[in-house]
């Protein structure tokens, strides 16, 4: 890709970016949302970060993991093992990335 | 409402401050996050000044990490722009909901805010008012959130592409980013509704990760939807539910 098609590209995911970010916010007339959605719209934010989130976990390459011997399983485990217990998010981040770390580089899972 | 008509500077006011404060638990996630794309757009091939733009001004990691294996690859510009916006579709569904905080702001305000938009503000800000306040309350608390989830997107991301190959992958730090996820996703499951919402999520996601474009995702969304929705419908009208839902 040459220097001028990778910065034509950037600038267009920028403005991808800011596009699909503002598509409802940007008009000034209401747009009519059926109120089904409108009411549906409270659960779009918990259903979308965890369908980042389990794919993360549960996948890799597109594909569900086929063994139990990951990292990952042991690491998620105890950082949600952790949250229950102390309710903290920072506490959930150190403790799941040691557990993934002892598991990887210890029992090369 | 201009932001100069408001009675003070935005910093000032006590919403920024506790916008701030809630980022305080996913910033070492989205850092660990942020490091990690940085590390990948600088081992793509992709030309230093262009990746540090990258960064800069397209600011949606899960889009730029699914569009740089094809821009690496020479892919055609409508193939790589096409992935970002299907990657990017649930910032859609998103704007419609900022639109009951920011809708009343004049326009160059609304694009503004929309672009520092990412998950973690829209997710926080439905967490701390669900129900909209007045925009004096919700504008200084978004900017608060702003101010500490940017930075702590961007200086990581500028590090890991400065520091590129010297940071082994294999060792899977930008897992920190879907922990600080997972702890967000728990503090977020507040009653029956949202706790069966998110299963079904999180089920659907996985059992249709082999879709391209990750696609997926919106599947997950509309499957978490349309549950949701059937049990907001009969907690409203349990006599009636069994007939209405034939």
């Amino acid at each position: 890709m040459s220097w001028l098609e990778g910065l034509i590209a950037v600038l267009g995911l920028a403005l991808i970016t800011l596009l699909t970010r503002s598509l409802f916010l940007l008009p000034d007339r209401e747009l009519p949302l059926p109120g089904w959605l409108q009411q549906g719209l409270r659960y779009v934010p918990l259903a979308a970060l965890v369908a980042v989130v389990a794919p993360e976990i549960f996948s890799t390459q597109g594909r569900l993991i086929d063994t139990w011997r990951d990292a990952r399983l042991p690491a998620a485990l105890a950082a949600t093992g952790w949250y229950f217990w102390r309710r903290g998010i920072l506490g959930t981040i150190v403790v799941g990335t040691l557990v993934l770390l002892a598991f990887k580089l210890g029992l090369g899972w | 409402m201009d932001a100069s008509l408001l009675p003070q500077p935005v910093w000032r006011h006590p919403q920024f401050a506790q916008g701030l404060r809630d980022m305080t638990g996913t910033a070492l996630g989205i850092g660990a996050w942020g490091l990690l794309t940085g590390i990948a757009m600088a081992k793509s091939d992709l030309a230093m000044p262009l990746a540090v733009l990258m960064s800069l001004v397209v600011f949606a990691g899960s889009a730029q990490l699914a569009v740089l294996p094809l821009m690496s690859g020479g892919a055609p510009l409508w193939l790589i722009w096409a992935t970002a916006l299907c990657v990017n579709l649930r910032f859609v569904v998103f704007s419609a909901g900022w639109r009951t905080y920011f809708g009343t702001l004049p326009r160059g305000q609304r694009l503004r805010i929309a672009y520092f938009a990412a998950d973690l503000n829209y997710a926080m800000m439905m967490k701390r008012h669900p129900q909209p306040p007045p925009v004096a309350e919700s504008v200084p608390y978004f900017w608060g959130g702003v101010a500490l989830n940017w930075p702590a997107w961007q200086v990581p991301s500028l590090v890991g592409l400065w520091l590129g190959d010297h940071i082994p992958t294999q060792w899977g730090m930008g897992f920190a980013g879907t922990l600080a996820l997972l702890g967000l996703v728990y503090s977020m499951l507040n009653d029956r509704a949202t706790r069966i919402a998110a299963a079904v999520s999180g089920a659907a996601a996985v059992a249709t990760v082999a879709l391209p474009l990750k696609l997926n995702i919106l599947v997950a969304l509309a499957a978490a939807v349309a549950v949701g929705l059937v049990i907001d419908h009969r907690a409203a009208a349990p006599a009636h539910a069994d007939k209405d839902l034939a």
